[in-house]
């Protein structure tokens, strides 16, 4: 779960890392009242969950209240490449002396945590990383005893962080670690880590991805993320308990097993066709779970066709079955269906469905003879 | 042969006494796998059609002599419950458990490194996995047993229904399999490809191992890397989720491709890099499987 700005500096300011004074607003009155309140220079930022903000123009520098409503008008609606800005971060200028880099992450391979430090900031890490590799610290935390504060100045040092602001920099990896602990983070960010021309170390940005299986411990942070830009149906299907990620093409999928699924878009891509959707029917469905997940595949427009792909291990193909056909019975879907039912109970669920008879219902006995019926029905 | 769970197991299971915990314990019974124990606190001396419950693991140690944990405990209560499981003895700890927070497993994975033994620490197959089934001796956890048959081809997955494709495949071309590992969806899952391919090659019953990943980390690469140093068997594999969009989760909390790291492509080419051949579908996986092992069967009559 990627977080916004100013949801990251909040966290941030829990745990002890300076940030600037600012306020979240949705409207321009409200941006304006905001930055009077605050003080000037005010720095207007578009609150959305995509780089390159400042080139898009959704990042910018106001002098007086004329200038924080015309920037606050203009960046309000902006689409950045498909993210509309609903929320503004005002918040009080700061000057910068110097630009760093931090992060603390989840090292899949080492399995352990990861404290990244760079002094080049402000720009793209993974740039940094290729070009100049030797600029960037990384540093393996022992995950049982955490980060210590002898362990944070020694990477500050070792990145070469300006001398007067070692302590200060290793204090902040020290804070951001702990909110990365503590906040049950797979990622805490800031870039640029800056320093100020009096000296303080202060987070100008902030980007944290929370673990969604953590949620239940953090209900403080349970309404947290992009809402308004998410996917409605995403959004419709994260409520039901269902996972479905949205895609850009026209066939609607829907399997059981996260890894069956994934193989089937793939298959269906292999034979020509463009998959709408990602969707998990989960481990022992029963006919009502299915007819929900069917009603949430026709509810993107884009879809032509859909495909079933079920290989039954705890997941019954009778019960698949009589989900599509009670579906069929409320729901009277204008598309094709491509079914291919596998597994336990597989003679079943197909006697069934033959029984019932369904409009344009097509069997497949494979996974590659299904895919390639979907792309010729959702072609024609 | 046969790796990690046969006729020597004996299976206590946590949260035997849930819906989900007693159905396949049971399951798991039936097909003749050494049911010993289950625990849940505070159902201490109550049994589940004849199995013993006890109330901790320790008693469970004490009273049953397991080897072998499965964990079916709700996301929030399963670290605890594997150390426990670990700390009260058994060699192997497998963990069905979905949703359990990432940072609770990485506090898991490092308890159980830091607390090894003469060398050896308490395996950990799992979280988010289906177990493990050695067709003909037992089977630990959720996997459909009967759409596989004993034979000579190790499979190791990050994914359930995706293994029950390719192995019935297999099965239905006429082959069997020495032991299917499901080693789970999450980002820090306690055993990783090489340590059960590790396991494969010394497994004398294993002639080919079929190796399935999926998007996400870098568990994919790291396999190669091995299989080319270490491993003298054929190694077939696929990886699913080569039209995932980049920073989206794709149903598993660890399959994600971040920025340009984790995806299928860059596994399927360090993969096929190192020599091992990667199936572009379930069954072009089965079909490279069946030619090698066609040669195998033949090369021994």
């Amino acid at each position: 779960m990627d977080l916004l700005e100013y949801q990251g500096k909040q966290l941030f300011a829990r745990h002890g890392l300076e940030v600037s004074d600012g306020r979240a607003v949705t409207t321009v009155e409200d941006a304006v009242a905001a930055a009077n309140e605050i003080g000037y220079p005010v720095v207007v930022k578009a609150q959305v969950l995509i780089g390159g903000r400042g080139k898009a123009g959704g990042v910018k520098l106001a002098d007086d209240e004329a200038q924080a409503r015309e920037h606050a008008t203009n960046i309000l609606g902006l689409d950045i490449r498909g993210h509309i800005v609903r929320t503004l971060w005002i918040e009080h200028a700061s000057d910068i002396a110097t630009e760093y880099y931090a992060s603390v992450l989840l090292d899949r391979s080492a399995k352990q945590p990861m404290v990244i430090f760079s002094v080049e900031g402000g720009v793209e890490i993974e740039q940094v990383a290729e070009e100049s590799p030797e600029k960037l610290v990384r540093h393996h935390v022992d995950a049982l005893t955490g980060l210590s504060r002898e362990e944070a100045i020694e990477i500050a040092t070792k990145g070469g962080a300006d001398a007067d602001v070692i302590e200060g920099v290793a204090d902040a990896l020290v804070a951001l670690y702990e909110v990365w602990l503590k906040e049950d983070a797979t990622l805490a960010e800031i870039n640029p880590l800056i320093v100020t021309p009096e000296r303080k170390v202060k987070a100008l940005d902030a980007k944290v991805s929370l673990d969604g299986n953590a949620l239940y411990r953090h209900p403080e942070n349970q309404g947290l993320s992009d809402s308004e830009n998410e996917d409605p149906i995403e959004r419709k299907a994260k409520e039901q308990g269902v996972q479905y990620v949205a895609l850009d093409g026209d066939i609607g999928i829907l399997g059981n097993g996260a890894g069956l699924v994934m193989s089937t878009l793939d298959v269906v891509a292999q034979a020509g066709g463009a998959p709408a959707n990602f969707l998990d029917a989960g481990g022992g469905s029963d006919a009502a779970k299915i007819k929900q997940a069917v009603e949430l595949i026709l509810d993107n427009s884009a879809v032509k066709a859909v495909l079933f792909n079920i290989f039954g291990g705890i997941t019954r193909c009778d019960e698949v079955a009589k989900g599509l056909i009670a579906a069929f019975g409320d729901i009277k879907p204008s598309v094709p269906f491509v079914v291919r039912l596998d597994g336990t109970n597989d003679v079943r669920g197909r006697e069934l469905l033959q029984e019932a008879a369904l409009p344009n219902v097509h069997a497949a006995r494979t996974m590659n003879e299904a895919a390639e019926k979907v792309v010729e029905l959702a072609a024609a | 042969m046969s790796i990690l769970v046969d006729k020597n197991t004996r299976l206590a299971v946590a949260g035997i006494t849930g819906k989900e915990g007693s159905f396949h314990t049971l399951n798991n019974r039936n097909y003749g796998t050494n049911v010993v124990g289950g625990v849940t606190p505070g159902k201490g001396g109550q049994d589940v059609e004849g199995i013993p419950v006890f109330d901790s693991w320790e008693q469970a140690a004490k009273e049953a002599q397991p080897n072998t944990a499965m964990i079916f405990v709700p996301p929030r209560f399963a670290a605890e419950s594997i150390l426990e499981a670990a700390a009260a003895g058994v060699e192997l700890v497998i963990a069905i458990t979905e949703g359990i927070p990432a940072h609770d497993e990485l506090r898991v994975y490092n308890t159980l490194k830091r607390d090894r033994v003469g060398g050896h620490s308490v395996r950990l197959i799992g979280p988010n996995c289906p177990g493990i089934l050695s067709p003909g001796k037992a089977n630990v956890g959720i996997i459909p047993a009967s759409f596989f048959k004993e034979g000579n081809v190790g499979v190791v997955s990050r994914s359930g229904t995706l293994t029950y494709q390719i192995g019935n495949e297999i099965a239905q071309a006429g082959f069997g399999c020495s032991s299917i590992v499901g080693i789970g969806g999450d980002p820090v899952p306690g055993s990783s490809f090489v340590d059960v391919i590790e396991l494969f090659q010394s497994d004398e019953q294993t002639e080919l191992i079929v190796l399935s990943g999926e998007i996400g980390g870098s568990a994919e690469e790291e396999a190669a890397e091995y299989i080319a140093e270490h491993v003298s068997k054929p190694v077939v594999a696929y990886i699913a989720g080569f039209t995932a969009p980049a920073g989206k989760q794709m149903g598993h909390a660890g399959a994600i491709v971040s920025g340009s790291a984790g995806t299928a492509a860059a596994k399927a080419q360090a993969l096929e890099a190192k020599g091992v051949r990667v199936g572009r579908t379930p069954t072009e996986v089965a079909e490279i499987a069946i030619e090698i092992l066609g040669g195998v069967g033949a090369a021994r009559r």
